[in-house]
């Protein structure tokens, strides 16, 4: 058991922190993180793409992918030493994971030569950012019953519809999208996927203004948008395999970072500057066992990472632990959050310039909702630990075999 | 980087499981608990024989001189088994006390009869109900005699020797003392696990020779708690791990409403949520054994963070393995009620989870500082 780099690792980590270093500035380790489901905007586009193109051109970009496709041949764990070192820096944030993590590998797997030849490359340096078009206001959770309707019409399909939930639509050039292009079929099997050009004049985007005021999806509308029969991956009726490749790399991709140190020390210092029954509130019993279950909750994601990566540096794929950080993660946050708020007695409630403490806790309440939605609620991870991991019964479905069009989905009242 | 157990480790892992399926079964566990033996006598001399007991303790001394990750792997596997014997309070304890503070004729003496299987040794703090602190401490050692009552003892009714936190003088010292000697009267209590036996001692006036300096004596238990709470944390895991599995196979092999319970979501979830629950525990049980093992700065920390994690992880599994059962559970056919004791025993040695709860976040705040 060693928490340390082996040899080769270790080398790896000081040639990247080498080319860091000359390229980049270190990020104040006490300003706070930038917010997970941040606002990407104007600016912060142009950055990114500029440092995206600086990490093409050195051969640091999408570590994993193969040479023929723009990437390193690298290891997972080379990866993951590079993600480690880079969020060291003070660097836009990415917005490239969904494409990179996602899309890209869905793309070498279902994807015709031309098609990798075309995308692949250019994806990797950045240019051109991708965007995930899978749920519906009607299929969240439940992906496949979506409706968004792909109608063939000669060398071309003819797409409408809405979509929901998408990440940088406003400035993605090409989106990755799931449509029905049989409903008389199951609903499982009616399923095509496709490449679709965002600039496409039938297409219209509207951002989501979230329950906390900010905006970071979207809502695309599709109304007869063309897509050319070359831009289908996989074919026509496998779109829901297709699909599963795209989650699978979602699900596959580890928080390295899990837990770290933050949070804990906002708590404590805040406990130290208010009070209870007019003593100091860190003095309680209840406030002190409280921030002890988080710091030990904490650190349990943290190595629950570390386990994770570990298995990466032994060559192995990252055992079921894996699945548990979302889960942990977003509830404690939120709990963290009112707690924090709880602390503040009266004024826990004000926001803003307006708290006269930390409002690092009001943030994260709010955004904690969103955090247990995204990426698979927390029931649906429930069922993905209970059926993948441990190998319970799926539920009893009902919807099973019977063509789409047959089938009530949606919010009916 | 390896954060994870060795091959080597793994294989003496699986031996170890071997063995206590065989010779620990939960119908041995329930012989020892009906006849109320206090422990069980063959399966204690089967571990010695193993050299289980000296795994950690160095070669000099008869041990095996390994290191405590593969301590840790085989207190997993004693909590697997509920095995009925006093092996936490002699190896966790014990052994580690004397490890880490006796002289080389106190280390020959213990460290020899423990890793012999000779030998049963315990720690003994506690005196009365409540938190245990330093001015809870009313037992004196002067003039090398000891005097005073210690209670509840973990397998003090069993044990050959008691390592006693005692008042000398100003301070607090730890001596050992010869349970077979005059003015020592030992009382097996009542508990909820006679598995693991509890016991009263009382001392008058009985000879007793210090483990370590004068006044050193909480600071040493502190250090020796800190220890222990790694390796017990792993004995409860190992307890929730079995539980779980138990648990796992009733509700995917009892019907009702014509499915099998463990298809319903509400049973589902609950097992992802023990599931989650365990996993970081035991994760937090991977650190305390990386720090316990380089001695590493963290350990206080660590320690208690895999205690806390690891016995709340067994709480809540042992709490929902009797519900889940349903009425079975509740029997005292049903094994489910020896995970029930056994969970709570475990979670009260060695402080209780609010006292570890307590012991973090002071070394919380000083890091925060």
């Amino acid at each position: 058991m060693d928490f340390n780099d082996s040899p080769e690792e270790a080398t790896y980590r000081a040639k990247v922190r080498s080319w860091l270093d000359a390229n980049a500035t270190l990020r104040d380790p006490d300003a706070s993180k930038a917010n997970a489901l941040h606002e990407a905007e104007g600016d912060v586009i142009a950055q990114a793409k500029t440092w995206q193109a600086k990490k093409t051109d050195a051969g640091w970009a999408c570590l994993r992918w193969p040479k023929e496709y723009g990437g390193q041949d690298a290891t997972p764990i080379e990866s993951v030493i590079f993600g480690q070192e880079e969020g060291r820096y003070d660097l836009p944030p990415s917005i490239y994971g969904i494409g990179h993590g996602m899309l890209g590998p869905t793309i070498m797997a279902h994807g015709t030569d031309e098609q990798k030849e075309r995308f692949l490359p250019n994806m990797v340096k950045g240019e051109e950012v991708w965007c995930q078009l899978f749920s519906e206001p009607d299929a969240g959770s439940d992906l496949a019953g979506l409706k968004t309707s792909a109608v063939r019409d000669g060398d071309d399909w003819i797409i409408n519809g809405q979509k929901i939930w998408t990440t940088g639509a406003q400035y993605c050039k090409w989106g990755m999208l799931v449509a029905r292009s049989d409903t008389n079929a199951a609903k499982h099997a009616g399923l095509t996927y496709f490449i679709v050009d965002m600039e496409d004049p039938g297409i219209e985007i509207r951002p989501i203004k979230q329950m906390n005021g900010q905006s970071g999806f979207n809502e695309v509308f599709f109304s007869d948008v063309r897509i050319p029969d070359s831009n289908r991956l996989g074919a026509e009726g496998d779109g829901w395999r297709v699909a599963i490749t795209t989650l699978m790399n979602e699900r596959s991709s580890i928080g390295g970072s899990m837990g770290g140190g933050g949070g804990i020390k906002d708590l404590i210092k805040q406990a130290e500057s208010v009070e209870i029954n007019g003593r100091p509130a860190i003095e309680d019993g209840g406030v002190r066992r409280k921030i002890a279950d988080f710091a030990v909750r904490r650190s349990g994601l943290k190595y629950t990472g570390q386990r994770g990566l570990s298995a990466l540096s032994q060559g192995q794929t990252p055992g079921p632990e894996a699945s548990i950080g979302k889960l942990v993660a977003a509830v404690m946050g939120q709990e963290m959050g009112a707690f924090g708020m709880e602390l503040q007695g009266a004024a826990g409630i004000l926001s803003g310039d307006d708290n006269p403490g930390d409002v690092t806790f009001q943030n994260t309440y709010m955004a904690m909702p969103g955090l247990r939605l995204a990426g698979g609620t927390d029931e649906i991870l429930r069922n993905i630990i209970s059926e993948r991991v441990l190998g319970m019964p799926g539920e009893p479905r009902i919807d099973k075999g019977k063509p789409f069009k047959d089938i009530p989905t949606g919010t009916n009242r | 980087m390896n954060f994870d157990f060795s091959e080597e480790q793994k294989l003496l892992q699986s031996t170890a499981r071997d063995f206590l399926t065989k010779q620990s079964s939960l119908a041995h566990v329930r012989e020892v608990f009906e006849a109320n033996a206090g422990y069980s006598e063959s399966l204690w001399k089967g571990v010695a024989e193993l050299g289980w007991l000296g795994v950690a303790i160095p070669e000099e001394y008869g041990g095996a001189g390994y290191g405590y990750l593969e301590l840790a792997m085989i207190a997993g596997e004693i909590g697997q088994a509920l095995a009925p014997i006093p092996f936490g309070s002699t190896v966790y304890l014990a052994a580690e006390a004397i490890t880490q503070e006796g002289s080389a004729e106190q280390k020959k003496q213990y460290l020899t009869g423990i890793a012999s299987g000779d030998l049963i040794g315990t720690l003994a703090t506690n005196e009365k109900a409540g938190t245990l602190t330093e001015d809870s401490v009313t037992a004196t050692f002067a003039d090398g005699k000891l005097s005073g009552t210690k209670l509840p003892v973990a397998d003090g009714d069993l044990a050959n020797f008691a390592i006693v936190l005692a008042k000398e003088g100003s301070g607090l010292s730890l001596v050992i003392a010869d349970l077979a000697a005059e003015g020592v009267t030992r009382t097996r209590l009542d508990s909820l696990d006679p598995t693991r036996s509890q016991a009263k001692l009382e001392f008058a006036d009985v000879p007793a020779a210090r483990l370590g300096a004068e006044g050193n004596g909480w600071a040493i238990v502190q250090d020796v708690l800190n220890r222990a709470a790694v390796l017990m944390a792993f004995e409860q895991l190992g307890s929730a791990d079995r539980a779980f599995q138990i648990t796992f196979d009733f509700v995917m092999n009892r019907y009702a409403f014509g499915r099998p319970i463990g298809s319903f979501q509400t049973l589902k979830h609950r097992m992802a949520d023990l599931y989650a629950d365990r996993e970081v525990a035991r994760s937090n049980c991977y650190w305390a054994a990386w720090a316990l093992e380089n001695d590493d700065d963290e350990l206080p920390v660590a320690a208690a963070s895999a205690k806390i994690s690891a016995s709340d992880a067994l709480d809540h599994m042992v709490v929902d393995m009797i519900q889940m059962h349903g009425g079975v559970g509740y029997t005292w056919e049903y094994d489910c009620h020896f995970f029930y004791r056994r969970g709570k025993v475990l979670g009260h040695t060695l402080g209780t989870t609010d006292e570890w709860r307590e012991k973090l976040i002071n070394l919380l705040i000083e890091e925060a500082a």
